[in-house]
C-alpha cells in the first residue's frame, strides 16, 4: 500500500546541481549591498550630534534624511558599517529581518540563490574587502587538498550549540523527496568516528562546549566543520550573552560559513559541496 | 484581570492553590529581580485571561518555602528560579539545577531583571548528581549529541535493562541565556529576539509578545491584519504537526509514510515562503497588525491549500490504517487525564488526555474570535496514538481555518494592516496557541526599552511530563513518546 504511494507523486527531486532549480535560484539569502556609494545627498551630513542613541526606535527613523550613524544604527546585529562613505555588510551578522531592505531598497537587496557560505569568515563582508583572489584561492586550495579523500561519498554529523530550532528542520529537509541528499553520496551517521562533515547549529551555547569539542575530537581525519546559521556564524541576535561563545568558531575550527536565519537547505548543500570542493563558489569572493 | 501584588509568599501560595482548586489553571511561575527584591510572578489562566500574581521577597533572601510541595506543577518553574537567581526554595523535592547546571563557586546568577550584563558563566555539567539506586540498574545516556539531527538535550535512561522505571533529563546544555538578552533592547528589537527563541513556533512566539505590547499600548489589530495573523499561525501548526507524523514513521521504520510527510512538510514551508519571503514567518507579525498583506494572491493560496489538504488527508488516512504503526503507538506513553488536568498540561499533548484549554477557543485573539472556531471531538486515551489522533484532527481544521480566512482576506477592504499607536512603557501578559500549546509572554517597558521579558513556552511546561509516561515502556519505545509530544528544546533551556 505504501509502497503505490510512494509513485503517486512521480519523481519530486531536483536536480541541482547538476541542473538549475527554480527554487534554489529564488531562494532569499542574506541582506547584500547594491549601491556601496549611495549618492544621495545628505548622507554624510546629518548633525548627528542630535540623535539620542538610546531612544533611536529603529522603525522611527526618517529614511529620508539618514546619516551614517543612522544606516548603521538600523542594523540590530551591527552588520552594517559605513567607512570612508562606503558601505559595507557583514552577512555573516544578517539574521534576515529586512529592516535595511525596508529602509534603503537603494542601498540594500536581497542576495539570491543558494551560495551564500564561504570559505573565510571575512569573505561573508559585502562588497568584499580583505580577501584577495589569491588568499582565498589558496584556501580552497588547501581545503581541497586536506580532503581530496572525501568527494564522492560523504558521512555527516550535526551538533546543535544552541540553535532555535529551525536549522535542525533545515539540516533534516536534506534527506526529504525534494533534496534528497542520498543521490549525491551525502548521508548521515550515528557515529562521530564514521564521520566526515560536522555541522554545527547555534551560537555556541556554553553547556555545549566540551560536548562539541569531543565530538570533532571523536572525528578522524580529514574533516569539514561547516557552521550553519548566523548564530553559528557569528552569534547573531543571541550574542553578547553569559551563556554563548558567539559562534562556533571559538570551539571547533570553522572550514566553511553558512549565514541565514536559517539558512535555507540549498544553501547548507551548497556548502557542504563546497566544503567538499564539488562545486565552485559561485561568486568572486567566495 | 489585572496584575495583582500579593503580601507575601505564603498568602500567593495560598491564593494561588485556592484557585487552581477553583478551575483555573496554574500557567508558570518566574522571578524577576527588582531594586527592592526578587519579584516573585505566578500566572493563572483562565477564562478572562492570563492573570500574573505578585509577592515580593525582601532582598537578600536566600530561601523562600517552596510551593511544588502543594502544586506540583511548579516543580522546573522553582528549579529555574533557583538558577536563576540563586535563591532556594526550602522543601522541593528535589532543588537540583535545571537550565544552568553548577556556576562554581560564588559566581554571581545572571538574575533576569536587574541591569548590566551578567559576568560569564561556564557550567561544569559534573556536578550534577545521578540517580541510579538498586542492583543491577545502569543508566544509558542519550545526548546531548545524538545521532540524527536533534536539538541537544540529554535524556538519563535508567534501566535494568529493557523497562524504563525512570527517566532523567538534562536540558541546560543548550541554555543560550535569552531572557536577559531582551533587556535593554527596543520593543521593535525585542520582536526579533522573540521570533528566536523557539524557532519552529517562530509566529506563536512573535504574537504572543505582540500581543502583550499591543495590551500595553492600547492597539487594535485591523482586521485584515488579525486575518494574516491567523494565516500564519495555522500554517505554522500544520508544518509542526506534519514533522511529527514524519518522526513517528520514520520511529516506526516507514519509509514511504516518512518520505511522504517529509515532502507535505516543506510544501507548507515553500508555502509559507511564498506568502511572506521567509520559510518560518518571520518578519509577519508586528506590534498593532503585521508588516503586509501575503505576497501570494488568494487564488494562489486557496490553490496550495487545496492541494496540500487532499495529499495529507489521504496520506494521514491511511498512516492511521497501518496496523504494523499503530500497534507501536497504542498505549505507549500514556498520561492519565488526572495527571494532564492536574499539571495544566498543554497543546496536543494535553488534548490526547482529554484535557482542553485552547487559548484559540478559551481566550480568543485576532480573528479566532470570529471564526467559529469549534473543538474536534476530544480523543481521551492518553497515549501517544491519541496525541497524534489530536494533531490530525488539528491538521484538518487548520486546512478549513485557512480556506476561511484566505475567503475572507480577498473580500476584505483595502486599508492599514497596521495600528500605529507606537508602544508605551507598562506591563502586561500576551499569549497564542502554538503548535506545541499556549505560548506566554510577560514584557515590562520602561522608557521605551523592555527592562523583563519573560517567554514561557507550552515547551517548557509540557517537557517535564515525560518524567511520568514511561510506565512500562521500553526503550525501543522511546522515539515514539518523545516524537509524540512534538516538543522542541530550544524553547525549554531559555
Amino acid at each position: 500500500m505504501w509502497a503505490l504511494r510512494g509513485l503517486r507523486n512521480g519523481v519530486l527531486t531536483t536536480r541541482w546541481p547538476a541542473r538549475p532549480d527554480p527554487y534554489a535560484a529564488a531562494g532569499r539569502g542574506p541582506a547584500t549591498v547594491l549601491d556601496e556609494r549611495p549618492a544621495e545627498a545628505g548622507l554624510d551630513q546629518i548633525d548627528t550630534e542630535q540623535i539620542d542613541t538610546k531612544q533611536i526606535d529603529t522603525e522611527q527613523i526618517n529614511t529620508e534624511q539618514m546619516g551614517s550613524e543612522q544606516l548603521e544604527r538600523i542594523c540590530p546585529t551591527g552588520a552594517i558599517r559605513l567607512a570612508d562613505g562606503a558601505v559595507r555588510l557583514d552577512q555573516g551578522r544578517c539574521i534576515q529581518c529586512g529592516r535595511c531592505v525596508a529602509a534603503r531598497p537603494d542601498v540594500f537587496g536581497w542576495a539570491e540563490g543558494p551560495a551564500v557560505g564561504g570559505l573565510s569568515r571575512g569573505g561573508l563582508v559585502v562588497p568584499e574587502i580583505d580577501e584577495t583572489p589569491e588568499r582565498l584561492a589558496a584556501l580552497r586550495d588547501g581545503l581541497r587538498e586536506r580532503t581530496a579523500a572525501l568527494r564522492r561519498s560523504v558521512h555527516l554529523r550535526h551538533v546543535d550549540a544552541g540553535s532555535d530550532g529551525t536549522e535542525e528542520w533545515e539540516i533534516l529537509a536534506l534527506f526529504n523527496p525534494v533534496y534528497d541528499v542520498h543521490r549525491l553520496g551525502i548521508f548521515l551517521t550515528a557515529s562521530p568516528r564514521h564521520a566526515d562533515i560536522l555541522l554545527v547549529t547555534g551560537a555556541g551555547a556554553r553547556g555545549m562546549t566540551e560536548p562539541l569539542r569531543r565530538t570533532y575530537d571523536a572525528m578522524p581525519d580529514p574533516k569539514i566543520v561547516i557552521a550553519v546559521g548566523t548564530d553559528a556564524v557569528s552569534g547573531g541576535l543571541t550574542a553578547p550573552s553569559y551563556a554563548v561563545t558567539g559562534g562556533v568558531a571559538a570551539t571547533v575550527p570553522v572550514d566553511v560559513f553558512v549565514p541565514g536565519s536559517p539558512p535555507a537547505p540549498f544553501s547548507i548543500l551548497h556548502a557542504v559541496l563546497l566544503g567538499l570542493g564539488r562545486i565552485a563558489p559561485m561568486e568572486a569572493g567566495r | 484581570m489585572n496584575t495583582r501584588l500579593v503580601v507575601d509568599v505564603a498568602g500567593l501560595w495560598d491564593e494561588l492553590t485556592g484557585e487552581v482548586a477553583a478551575g483555573r489553571r496554574f500557567a508558570g511561575l518566574f522571578g524577576t529581580a527588582r531594586p527592592e527584591g526578587l519579584l516573585l510572578t505566578a500566572h493563572l489562566a483562565g477564562p478572562d485571561g492570563v492573570a500574573p500574581l505578585d509577592t515580593l521577597l525582601p532582598a537578600g533572601a536566600a530561601a523562600y518555602p517552596a510551593l511544588t510541595p502543594r502544586l506540583g506543577a511548579a516543580f522546573w518553574y522553582e528549579r529555574e528560579i533557583g538558577d536563576m537567581f540563586g535563591v532556594r526554595p526550602e522543601g522541593h523535592p528535589r532543588p537540583e539545577p535545571l537550565v544552568l547546571p553548577e556556576p562554581p563557586g560564588d559566581v554571581r546568577r545572571p538574575c533576569p531583571g536587574e541591569p548590566g550584563a551578567p559576568q560569564v558563566i561556564e557550567p561544569d555539567p559534573q556536578a550534577l548528581p545521578r540517580h541510579v539506586v538498586g542492583p543491577g540498574l545502569f543508566t544509558i545516556p542519550h545526548g546531548p549529541v545524538r545521532s540524527g539531527v536533534f536539538e541537544s538535550i540529554e535524556y538519563l535512561v535508567e534501566t535494568p535493562g529493557e523497562e524504563i522505571p525512570h527517566l532523567n533529563m538534562r536540558v541546560f546544555y543548550k541554555h543560550r541565556g535569552i531572557e536577559k538578552r531582551f533587556e535593554g533592547m527596543t520593543p521593535a528589537d525585542g520582536l526579533l529576539r522573540a521570533e528566536r527563541v523557539e524557532g519552529t513556533a517562530t509566529v506563536a512566539h512573535a504574537l504572543a509578545y505582540c500581543h502583550a505590547l499591543e495590551r500595553i499600548a492600547g492597539l487594535t489589530v485591523p482586521w485584515p491584519a488579525a486575518l494574516v495573523r491567523v494565516l500564519h499561525a495555522e500554517l505554522e501548526r500544520l508544518a509542526c504537526h506534519l514533522d511529527v507524523a514524519m518522526r513517528l514513521a520514520d520511529a516506526a521504520g516507514l519509509a514511504v509514510a516518512n518520505a511522504r510527510f517529509g515532502w507535505h512538510k516543506e510544501q507548507v514551508l515553500r508555502l509559507v515562503g511564498q506568502a511572506c519571503g521567509s520559510r518560518f514567518g518571520r518578519g509577519v507579525v508586528v506590534p498593532g497588525g503585521v508588516s503586509a498583506l501575503p505576497l501570494a494572491g488568494p487564488g494562489e493560496l486557496l490553490d496550495a491549500v487545496g492541494r496540500l489538504d487532499k495529499a495529507v488527508s489521504s496520506d494521514a488516512g491511511s498512516l492511521m490504517g497501518t496496523a504494523s504503526f499503530l500497534d507501536r503507538l497504542r498505549r505507549t506513553g500514556p498520561l492519565s487525564p488526572e495527571r494532564a488536568r492536574e499539571h495544566g498540561a498543554l497543546g496536543p499533548v494535553a488534548k490526547g488526555s482529554g484535557y482542553r484549554d485552547d487559548a484559540r477557543e478559551a481566550r480568543p485573539y485576532d480573528a479566532y474570535s470570529s471564526l467559529g472556531l469549534r473543538p474536534p471531538a476530544g480523543h481521551g486515551d492518553g497515549d501517544a496514538l491519541g496525541r497524534l489522533r489530536v494533531r490530525f484532527d488539528e491538521v484538518a481544521q487548520s486546512f478549513r481555518l485557512l480556506r476561511q480566512v484566505t475567503d475572507e482576506l480577498a473580500e476584505a477592504p483595502d486599508g492599514p494592516l497596521r495600528d500605529e499607536g507606537g508602544t508605551s512603557d507598562g506591563r502586561a501578559v500576551g499569549w497564542a496557541e502554538a503548535p506545541q500549546g499556549e505560548v506566554l509572554y510577560d514584557v515590562r517597558v520602561e522608557e521605551g526599552r523592555i527592562v523583563r521579558c519573560r517567554p514561557r513556552s507550552a515547551s517548557f511546561h509540557n517537557l517535564v511530563l515525560m518524567h511520568e509516561v514511561f510506565a512500562g515502556d521500553i526503550l525501543t519505545d522511546f522515539p515514539f513518546i518523545e516524537a509524540s509530544f512534538g516538543l522542541s528544546v530550544a524553547g525549554v533551556a531559555g
